[in-house]
Parts: structure tokens; C-alpha cells; sequence
């Protein structure tokens, strides 16, 4: 069995079939990158695996476990970290209290929390911004503070929605270094977005998704050539030249 | 340490008080606002820190007070033991309570609180076989003075106070926080938010029982509409937290006191100044101003807070760091 498995994800909204049948596998320790025009249900998939919407049908296994039916807190708790496409900062908390609080999750004592807590903020390079209250800062920032927290429950699978989404090219480069490094840490990464340069550079391998059905699984290259890719982005009338 | 010292050296004018201060009526004032500390901490642990607003503590300070009143009243046990227990009857009140309304969020679960303060009120009104209903309970007060009150009052104040400053420097602490700001978010870090929601819920019906019982043995008197009082209790006890500052460990410390001298300043028409001035006067209108001011002490409470949230949005406390912090 792979080390991250889902099979057969049904999620209904009403009558629209937000995720219609997803099945893929991630290896440990490699960067998994899920794609796919607005709407096709990326988000939707982070929202099945870390149970904060439940499932109507199929099943998702992590490190031999099943976990899906599981709340969300006890899939953090298995090791799933997630970070939100529209961010959500605890505003009224400094960036180093925002990881402290998740940094209690591996901790037994609150001395043991902040040690950890500062290391995260030292391994994601937000040292200088600590003290900062998190409702204050940039989205740059902000984005790489929910990497962080994310970070500080000591995630073995980490998914990141779209934290690459409105950054400028500088941030952007720093973005994928983190997330490389992150990589190379021994974590585990499924990476939702939309910057192409974001996900040809970081992904081992790429699920395309359209209308909530996987169409094409394979390498980035392969991927990005997949008629079916390129219709689904760009139109049938551009399928037949490229 | 050095935050600390502001807070004991009031703390020794406090305990000073009552023998400087040999009037009992504003001994009396005094035990009051001392208990309102205790429901304010209360309510700023689950509204302020936790973010769960809380429109019904009166259900927990009636069930503290009902709990010390008929142990005495029907078990002919001391009213005292009530200060043991009408904390834990508070709890035991919140609990199914939490278990289920915790499912609610925002406003919804504030609705799910001022129903609960009706329940209660009308459970101890019609269920007059335990309760006595409209009747009351009556139990002889222990002391004749005031004094034993009030240092109980201030212990059960200190109490409230050091629980909440040990509690929220704790990783309960964080978690009620980082519920408040995003409950989803807090979720997704791995806090078990239903179970950290009960946790702080329970605290503050604790706390809130613990003053209910002290009132059962000060006063002496209760009956539904007193102890279960939504705007005499719950609202009050939203405007101690408000007013001091929320999420301000001693917000409701300086909430308690101004709120209990604007209701008394009211209640007493400016501590009986108008009463002179009407008689001194002899004029009509000034009976009708004195009755009306008199009865207006619920607007007034309506006009501070609007006062409050326009200008001082992190109340006493809060607005007084945030602009010590910006010099």
C-alpha cells in the first residue's frame, strides 16, 4: 500500500458532485503537485484529507491508518499538516504565540512548546518577524506563516493550498526554497497550485484534476502535454495544435 | 515579577479596606464588586478568551446560589458548604449544556446561552417543590458583619484572578486564544476545539457558581427573578467584562469596580443627592428627574457600552496598554 492513498473521493454539494471519484497515491517523501482549472475541486480534496468536510464516499489511508471519518484534529494529530489557500492568521496573536500554539501539540511542557517553536520560525526564516502581530502583516508573510504553523505539529504529509498565490517573483523564489527545504527535511508534501513555474519546479509527480475527476497523472512534463491538460486550461481549439 | 507588583500593592490596600473603611454600606459596595471580579473572570475566560459569548452566566451564579440555599434550606446543612459545591452544581449544569451547544458557533451559540438563562429561571420558579418558587429562599446570615464577607469576597476575587493569570500563560491558555481567532485553523493544528470549548466553559461556570453561592451566604435572600436575573446578572456580567476589557486578565477586575459604582450611583440617585436637591428645591420637576434617573440604570448600562465599544474597543484595561504601548 502507498504511504498517502485515497480511493474513490465522492464529495456532493446538493446535486454537484464537487469530487467525483479521485483516486491517487503519494510516495513518502516526495512532492506531490495537484492541479486543475478554478473550480475543479483541488481544495475540495485538502478539505476531504484533513476532515474538515466529511466524506460521502470513499476512503483515505495515511501511513497504513485509515483516517478518513477521523476529526480533524486527530488527522493533525497522525501527522497531516495543512495550510489554508485563504489564510487564516490568529490575528490578535504574535507569529511566534500562532506557532507556539501548534507547538504544543508535540510538547508535553510549554518550555519544550517555545523550543520548538522557535526552531520552526528559525527553519521557515521568519526569526524577524516574531514578535509581529500576526492581523499585521503582509500576505507574504502571512502565507509563510501558515507554512510555519503548519511546520510546528511536526507534520509528516503537509498539504499547501496555494502558498504561492499572490506573491511576487522574490517571495516566490524564497516560496519554493522553503518548500524544497521542507522536502528535504523528510517531509512529505501534496502541493495545490496554480503558478506553473511553482509546480514544474518543486513536483516530483502531478495529478491533474477536472470537474472533480483525476485526468492525467504523471510526471510534470507529461502532465503539461496531456491533451486532455491542455483542453481542460486552454480549450478544445488549442488540444489539436499543441 | 515586576508586572506583579501594581496588582499586590493593591491587593494590600484591599485587604486594608475594611478596616480603614468602617462604613458598612460601602463595605457592602466593596463585597459586591468583589464578587463581580469573580463573574467577570468568569465570563472572560469563555467570552473573552475563548470567544464563546456568553449571554446566560445567570444560569450558573443562580444554580451557585440555589446550591448553597437549599443545602441549608433542606438539608439544615451550613449555607458555607455551598462555596464548595455550588461551583461544582454550576459545572454540572454547563456540562450537557457545552456537550451539546458547542456545536453552535457565533451568535447561535450566544442565543443557545440566554435560553439556557431562561430555562433555568423558569425551572427554579415553577419547580417550587425544591425551590419554593416565587417564595424564595431565606437563611440566616452567619455574621453580623460585614467584614468575614468581605475577606471571603476578596479570596474568592484573588482566586478568580490567579486562576485565569495561571490558566491563560498555560497551553489552555493558547488553545482558548486560538479558538477565539479561528476556530477552523484551530482545528487544523491539531486542538481538539469542542473539548478546549468545554474546558473554559466549565472554568467559568465555576467561578461564576463559586460568586453565586457567596451571594446565597451574604444577602441572605434569593428567589428566581434575583439569581437568575438576565440583566441584573448575565448583562451585567457581559458589561464588567466589556467595560474592563476583554481578553484582559484584569479587565474584569477594573469592569467590576466601575460597573458597581454606575449602578449604584444610579440606583441611589447619585447617593441620594438628588433626593436633596428635591427637597431642597420643592420643585415637581425634580421629583419626576430624580424618579425617572433612578429607573434609568439599564439605559445608562446601554450607553456605556456603545461609550465603550466607540471609543475604548479593548475596554479600560486594554485601551490603557495599547496606548501605553504606542508612546
Amino acid at each position: 500500500m502507498a504511504y498517502f492513498e485515497t480511493l474513490g473521493l465522492v464529495k456532493l454539494f446538493g446535486g454537484l458532485a464537487a469530487v467525483n471519484g479521485v483516486s491517487f497515491d503519494v510516495n513518502e517523501g516526495e512532492i506531490c503537485g495537484l492541479i486543475g482549472p478554478n473550480g475543479s475541486g483541488k481544495t475540495t480534496i485538502f478539505n476531504l484529507i484533513n476532515g474538515y468536510f466529511p466524506l460521502d464516499k470513499g476512503e483515505i489511508y495515511f501511513n497504513g491508518n485509515k483516517i478518513s471519518g477521523l476529526k480533524t484534529h486527530k488527522i493533525c494529530r497522525e501527522g497531516i499538516g495543512r495550510t489554508f489557500q485563504i489564510v487564516k492568521p490568529l490575528k490578535r496573536m504574535t507569529v511566534l504565540d500562532n506557532v507556539l500554539a501548534s507547538a504544543f501539540l508535540r510538547s508535553h511542557t510549554k518550555s519544550e512548546a517555545v523550543e520548538l517553536a522557535e526552531k520552526t520560525v528559525s527553519f521557515c526564516g521568519m526569526t524577524s518577524l516574531k514578535d509581529k502581530v500576526a492581523g499585521s502583516l503582509p500576505i507574504a508573510s502571512r502565507k509563510r506563516l501558515e507554512i510555519t504553523r503548519a511546520m510546528a505539529t511536526k507534520p509528516k504529509l503537509l498539504l499547501l493550498d496555494e502558498t504561492a498565490a499572490g506573491l511576487n517573483p522574490v517571495e516566490l523564489e524564497e516560496a519554493i526554497a522553503l518548500i524544497k527545504k521542507i522536502r528535504d527535511s523528510g517531509v512529505t508534501i501534496i502541493i495545490v497550485e496554480h503558478i506553473m513555474k511553482v509546480i514544474m519546479t518543486v513536483s516530483d509527480r502531478v495529478v491533474a484534476i477536472n470537474h472533480g475527476m483525476v485526468l492525467a497523472e504523471g510526471t510534470p512534463e507529461e502532465v503539461a502535454s496531456h491533451a486532455g491538460v491542455i483542453a481542460a486550461y486552454l480549450g478544445e481549439d488549442y488540444c489539436a495544435a499543441g | 515579577m515586576k508586572n506583579h507588583l501594581g496588582p499586590l500593592a493593591f491587593l494590600l490596600v484591599l485587604i486594608a479596606f475594611p478596616l480603614a473603611v468602617r462604613d458598612p454600606y460601602y463595605q457592602h459596595l466593596m463585597i459586591l464588586v468583589l464578587m463581580w471580579v469573580a463573574i467577570g473572570s468568569g465570563w472572560n475566560l469563555i467570552a473573552g478568551f475563548t470567544g464563546q459569548v456568553s449571554f446566560g452566566d445567570a444560569a450558573f451564579f443562580g444554580t451557585g446560589a440555589y446550591t448553597a440555599g437549599l443545602l441549608a434550606h433542606k438539608l439544615g446543612m451550613s449555607a458555607w458548604w455551598g462555596l464548595g459545591l455550588g461551583g461544582i452544581f454550576a459545572v454540572i449544569i454547563a456540562f450537557p449544556f457545552g456537550w451539546i451547544c458547542f456545536r453552535l458557533r457565533g451568535a447561535y451559540f450566544a442565543l443557545a446561552t440566554l435560553a439556557l438563562n431562561e430555562v433555568m429561571r423558569h425551572t427554579a420558579t415553577i419547580w417550587e417543590s425544591l425551590t419554593e418558587g416565587m417564595v424564595g429562599i431565606l437563611i440566616m446570615q452567619t455574621f453580623v458583619s460585614k467584614i468575614p464577607y468581605y475577606y471571603i469576597a476578596l479570596a474568592i476575587a484573588v482566586v478568580s484572578l490567579i486562576s485565569v493569570q495561571v490558566v491563560m500563560s498555560s497551553r489552555w491558555g493558547y488553545y482558548f486564544v486560538s479558538i477565539r481567532e479561528d476556530q477552523d485553523a484551530a482545528e487544523s493544528i491539531g486542538i481538539d476545539t469542542h473539548y478546549y470549548k468545554m474546558v473554559s466553559l466549565c472554568l467559568a461556570a465555576y467561578l461564576t457558581g463559586l460568586a453565586g453561592s457567596l451571594y446565597m451566604n451574604y444577602m441572605g435572600f434569593i428567589d428566581p427573578t434575583i439569581v437568575f436575573s438576565l440583566h441584573d446578572i448575565s448583562i451585567m456580567a457581559i458589561l464588567v467584562g466589556i467595560v474592563g476589557g476583554v481578553g484582559t486578565v484584569y479587565g474584569p477586575a477594573v469592569g467590576a469596580f466601575i460597573m458597581v459604582a454606575v449602578s449604584e450611583v444610579f440606583r441611589t440617585g447619585g447617593f441620594g443627592l438628588l433626593e436633596k436637591l428635591t427637597a431642597a428645591t420643592g420643585s415637581p420637576v425634580m421629583v419626576l428627574v430624580t424618579k425617572y434617573i433612578k429607573e434609568a440604570h439599564v439605559l445608562t448600562f446601554g450607553l456605556l457600552v456603545i461609550f465603550v465599544i466607540l471609543f475604548l474597543p479593548n475596554g479600560v484595561v486594554g485601551g490603557w496598554r495599547k496606548s501605553r504601548r504606542s508612546h
